[in-house]
Parts: structure tokens; C-alpha cells; sequence
């Protein structure tokens, strides 16, 4: 018999690390865990240690000159002018000692994830550690080495003839996942993200559709900078109910970053809590429908590492249990074991109050502007829809 | 930038005696919106847009009627004389050409043999990667003073971050004749350390602006 859900993790996800002070911290990924803990909601057999990625899995998604420059970046032997070319030695992905290790292990975990579910030993497999969207075939960037997610479908797509919906819910592009799956009509790729007019990459305007035969199995909706839950959440419901209805996939792989939430330092967004706890629900709502249960939550972008992401993705494995979302009081002792660390002081209950933020002036227009990205970006789906009646 | 670094060489040529459904076949197979005309020299003496062929064409409409007129010569709708650039031309100079002519495509001659074709797709293609949008990066707007050396010192707190710059453009803020604002793609996922140290330098950062409010 098959369990409901299985959660990987391994105290080396810490070793992904460029330096002291880099804004991408997985000590996150071990505050969620400590907080899971103490809740009550993880216990030892639902954690799974993750296995490291081999070099041929990673070359699913990374040319072989790129993997081999990342092994010497992480030995010492690379040098800044040979960095250039493949992101390495940049402010966003410095070099650092052991780095292919690190990234391998990351992959590893994903790669974990998605064996227990093609197995069928899970319904659903979480790998906070995973989610590293932005890495390119032969460049590293904004804080990713190798594209775990893509690796990911990648290898689902050696295995079984699935047809993989993938789901990135980071306030940046999911840019590295959508280039390389552009022309695969088997791999779906949506994308909801603050607009790339000022935030890193720029890419994802609603006219990046995909091409040749992947045509129309890319989505992206660009949400305005100042955008709130309400908007936010208007716009994942509808895209994700629409794109699976039309897509009909066989396995969902979700990035989660939680980077959309208005104390975050890296976007311009106004969401809340609130969404932390709505994204995974349907996600996993449409696993159901649609996927016999399968799928894959990642972790991703998040860096208000004590006050946002432990809660939020706590939730995702929450909702993965099949249980109902956490509500009330943070426990005392996660509150107490960290409050000294933590340089803000650490929220006490799993929802946010009221009025974090100021009154936005523009919230008509910004909703409008939102609700105008989504009907354009599912346009596409709708006329094949009229057409075909 | 020259006119030789942009230009298409696979150009689709008629002859002034071909006929006009010879082409009407040539705009549909190819996706082209112009076609240059020229002599047994390859001189060009004259250009036919979609347009001067699709208003000599019989409407949609008249399956069977009108045929006859396909079967003039281009000779009889094609534009002449024509404009043409030299592939030593700037680009710039194709941009103006374009808006004053309002027209989208010409002909590149060299010892008045044709040679390219410029359109004003090729001319957006460069502007966008003008724009850096084609390389991951943040965008930062700065309102500076308009005056000697202030971009210098812009770029040195961004290169002291090790960070790399992937566009610069410039232009006047709001009409203003003594500030500019300075609009930079940098190849960073984490801008908020080089706004911070340009705002403690004291330059206005207007990035992003607060929807509904003064800049």
C-alpha cells in the first residue's frame, strides 16, 4: 500500500551555501523542518534522506563543459575569466568550496522525490531543498547551479510517458524550467511572477507561449509590482483549474517559492500568508483530479527566511498529508529556540495579522491589470475551446 | 552599429516581366512583407509591399472573378524609384528613413547591385537587445542631475558589487532640460545592496515607482 506523502531531507541541504550574509540561505529549509518537528506534524518515517545525483542525471539538463567548470569552481581550480562564461564567480552564484556536491545533493533530493512517486511507494513528495528554477543548460543563475526541477522532469520523461505540469508560484520568472521545455509539447510550464519590467530576469510576458511543437504549452501570467493576495490567488485558481483542465497532465511538480510575500527584501509583491496556504491546497486538488495523486512540491525562492518561508512551506506539508492547513499559535518552542538567532522578532501565529503593509492606492488598477494578463495568457485555451464546439 | 550587421542576405527578388500571382506565392511561402524588384544586373528598380500587391489582387471575395489582373506584370504596381541604404550605413539612419518615409523595409545596394534587405523587424530585434531584456537582469531607474560625470560614478558602484551591466540607455526625465534618468540592466537577482549604497550616494532611485503616488 502506498503512503500519502513522504518528506526528503538532509542536514547537508545546509551545504549549498555561497557565503555569509547571501541573501539565499537553506539554513530555511532547516527552520521549516525544526518547525514541522515541533508542531508535531513530521515524524521520523515520514522523512526520507535523499541520495545525491549522479553526473548523468545532472547532464539530463547541463552540458558536460558546464558540470566539469562547476567541479573545478568547487575545488579552487577554476579561474574568475573561466567563471564568466557559465555564471560562476558572479555576486548571485559566487564560487565556493565543494559547490558541485552541494548542488548534486539538491538534485539528489528532488530526483528522491520524483522515484518514490514514479514507484507509486507516495502520492505526493516534498523536497524543500529543491526548486532552483532559474539555472540555465550551461550557466548558472540567480542563486541556482543546476536546474533541479528541470532535471526532474527531464528524468520523468526518460522513465514513464507522463505528461508533466509544471507550476512555479516564485515571485521571479521561471525562466531556466520554461527555456528548456519551449518546444516540448509534453511538458507544460506555468508561471505566475511579479512583472519582469524591474525584478530579475525580465522574461515572462503572457507572448511567451513556447515554439514548434510546444506551442502552447507554456503560460506565464506577469502579476504588478504591489499586487495583494485577492489578485494573486484570482489569478493561480483560474490559470491552474484552465491549464490542467486543458493540459490533462499525469504528474504535477509545483515550485513554491515564498518569495511573493510582502516582508520578503527581493520582490515588490503584497501577499500574505494567506496564499502560502492556497497554492498547495489546489495544487495538491489537481493532483487529485487529474494525476492519481502525483505529485512533487518543491521548495525555490524565499528570502525572509524566518518570519515567511518556515511557515509557508510548513503548509505544503501540511496539505501533502491530506490534513487540514495549520492554524492558531506557532509552537512555543520553535518560537523559543530561535527568537535569539533570528535578527526580526519571529511571528507567533501560522496566519498574519492585519495590515502588514500600508493601504496599496492602486489596488482597482492593479487588479484589473492582473485579470487582463490572465484572460490573455488563457486565451489561447479558451478559443480552441470555442472553436472546437 | 552598421547597416551590414543587421541586413538579411536571403533575399527573395522578382523580375519586372514576372507576374503579379508570381507574387502574391512568394509573400504567403515565405512570411515576407516586401519584395525588391531588379534587372539582369540585380539593380534594383523597384519594391512591391504586401500591400501594393494584395490592392492589386481580386478580393477574397471573387474566387472567379478578376483572376485576369493576377496576370499582370509587377512591373505595372511596383513603387519606383526606390530608396535604398548602403551596408556602411548606421542603423539609426534606417530608423529615421523608416519614420520620415513611413515605410518599413529597404533594399541594401552596394555598386548598385542589391545586396540585403533591412525591415523594421530587424531594426525592433536590435532594439530590444538594446534594452538588455534578452539577459536575466534586474532594472534600475536613477534621476541624476544632467551633467558632466555623473554615469561614471554610477557604473563604479556597480562594478565595485562585481556585478555586470547589461544595457545603459538614457533620457531626459520628463522633459527636463537638467535631469536625466539613467535606466540600467544589471545581471543581478539582488539589486537591494546597489540601491541601497546609490541612495546612500544620494541619487534618487525611482525603482519601481509606488503606483499612485508622486515619483
Amino acid at each position: 500500500m502506498s503512503h500519502h506523502a513522504g518528506f526528503v531531507y538532509s542536514d547537508n541541504f545546509v551545504n549549498y551555501k555561497f557565503r555569509e550574509n547571501h541573501p539565499f540561505n537553506q539554513k530555511r529549509v532547516e527552520l521549516t523542518y525544526d518547525l514541522l518537528i515541533k508542531s508535531q506534524a513530521l515524524s521520523e518515517e515520514d522523512i526520507i534522506e535523499p541520495r545525491i545525483a549522479t553526473d548523468e542525471e545532472i547532464m539530463l539538463v547541463h552540458d558536460y563543459n558546464y558540470v566539469e567548470a562547476v567541479k573545478k569552481a568547487g575545488k579552487g581550480l577554476l579561474k574568475p575569466e573561466e567563471g564568466i562564461e557559465f555564471g560562476i564567480g558572479t555576486e548571485d552564484t559566487p564560487m565556493f568550496d565543494h559547490m558541485h556536491e552541494a548542488a548534486s545533493q539538491l538534485v539528489g533530493g528532488t530526483l528522491t522525490a520524483v522515484d518514490h512517486v514514479l514507484q507509486g511507494n507516495y502520492k505526493h513528495m516534498v523536497n524543500l531543498g529543491g526548486g532552483l528554477h532559474h539555472g540555465f543548460k550551461r550557466k548558472a543563475s540567480g542563486f541556482c547551479i543546476y536546474n533541479d526541477a528541470a532535471i526532474a522532469i527531464k528524468y520523468i520523461r526518460e522513465k514513464f510517458n507522463y505528461k508533466v505540469l509544471y507550476v512555479d508560484t516564485d515571485a521571479h520568472h521561471g525562466d531556466g524550467v520554461q527555456w528548456i521545455f519551449y518546444d516540448d509539447p509534453n511538458v507544460c510550464t506555468l508561471s505566475i511572477h511579479e512583472t519582469g519590467r524591474y525584478l530579475f530576469p525580465g522574461t515572462g510576458s503572457v507572448n511567451e507561449r513556447g515554439q514548434n511543437e510546444g506551442y502552447g504549452t507554456s503560460f506565464n501570467i506577469p502579476v504588478d509590482a504591489f499586487t495583494e493576495n485577492e489578485s494573486f490567488l484570482e489569478v493561480y485558481e483560474e490559470a491552474m483549474y484552465t491549464i490542467a483542465n486543458h493540459f490533462k497532465p499525469d504528474i504535477i511538480v509545483t515550485q513554491n517559492g515564498a518569495d511573493a510575500h510582502v516582508y520578503d527584501p527581493l520582490s515588490h509583491l503584497c501577499c500574505t500568508m494567506e496564499i502560502y496556504e492556497k497554492i498547495p491546497a489546489i495544487a495538491h486538488e489537481i493532483a487529485h483530479s487529474f494525476c492519481e495523486g502525483r505529485w512533487i512540491a518543491l521548495g525555490g525562492g524565499g528570502y525572509d527566511i524566518w518570519r515567511v518561508v518556515p511557515r509557508a512551506w510548513a503548509q505544503i506539508w501540511k496539505i501533502a498529508k491530506g490534513e487540514n492547513m495549520f492554524t492558531g499559535q506557532l509552537p512555543d518552542s520553535w518560537i523559543n529556540d530561535w527568537k535569539d538567532e533570528s535578527p526580526v522578532s519571529l511571528p507567533l501565529f501560522w496566519h498574519d495579522e492585519d495590515k502588514l503593509y500600508q493601504e496599496i492606492p492602486r489596488k482597482e488598477e492593479i487588479t484589473e491589470k492582473n485579470r487582463i494578463q490572465l484572460n490573455k495568457s488563457l486565451q489561447i485555451i479558451r478559443d480552441e475551446q470555442k472553436f472546437s464546439m | 552599429m552598421l547597416v551590414e550587421e543587421i541586413m538579411s542576405d536571403k533575399i527573395i527578388t522578382l523580375h519586372a516581366e514576372d507576374k503579379i500571382e508570381e507574387a502574391l506565392v512568394l509573400l504567403n511561402e515565405n512570411h515576407i512583407r516586401h519584395i525588391p524588384v531588379v534587372n539582369s544586373d540585380q539593380h534594383v528598380i523597384g519594391i512591391l509591399s504586401d500591400r501594393d500587391i494584395r490592392d492589386a489582387a481580386p478580393s477574397v471575395l471573387e474566387q472567379n472573378q478578376n483572376q485576369d489582373i493576377l496576370k499582370n506584370k509587377v512591373s505595372s504596381i511596383m513603387t519606383s524609384p526606390v530608396i535604398t541604404v548602403h551596408p556602411l550605413d548606421f542603423i539609426e539612419d534606417v530608423a529615421s528613413i523608416f519614420y520620415e518615409h513611413e515605410i518599413a523595409c529597404v533594399p541594401v545596394t552596394k555598386n548598385n547591385q542589391l545586396i540585403g534587405i533591412v525591415t523594421e523587424k530587424d531594426l525592433l530585434y536590435r532594439l530590444i537587445q538594446l534594452t538588455g531584456i534578452h539577459e536575466q537582469s534586474s532594472q534600475i531607474e536613477v534621476r541624476v542631475p544632467n551633467k558632466v560625470g555623473v554615469l561614471p560614478k554610477i557604473t563604479q558602484v556597480i562594478s565595485e558589487r562585481n556585478t555586470n551591466i547589461s544595457s545603459v540607455f538614457i533620457y531626459p526625465y520628463n522633459d527636463s532640460l537638467t535631469e536625466k534618468v539613467i535606466v540600467l540592466r544589471v545581471q543581478t537577482m539582488n539589486p537591494m545592496p546597489l540601491i541601497d549604497e546609490l541612495k546612500r550616494q544620494g541619487y534618487d532611485v525611482i525603482w519601481p515607482n509606488i503606483p499612485g503616488l508622486q515619483r
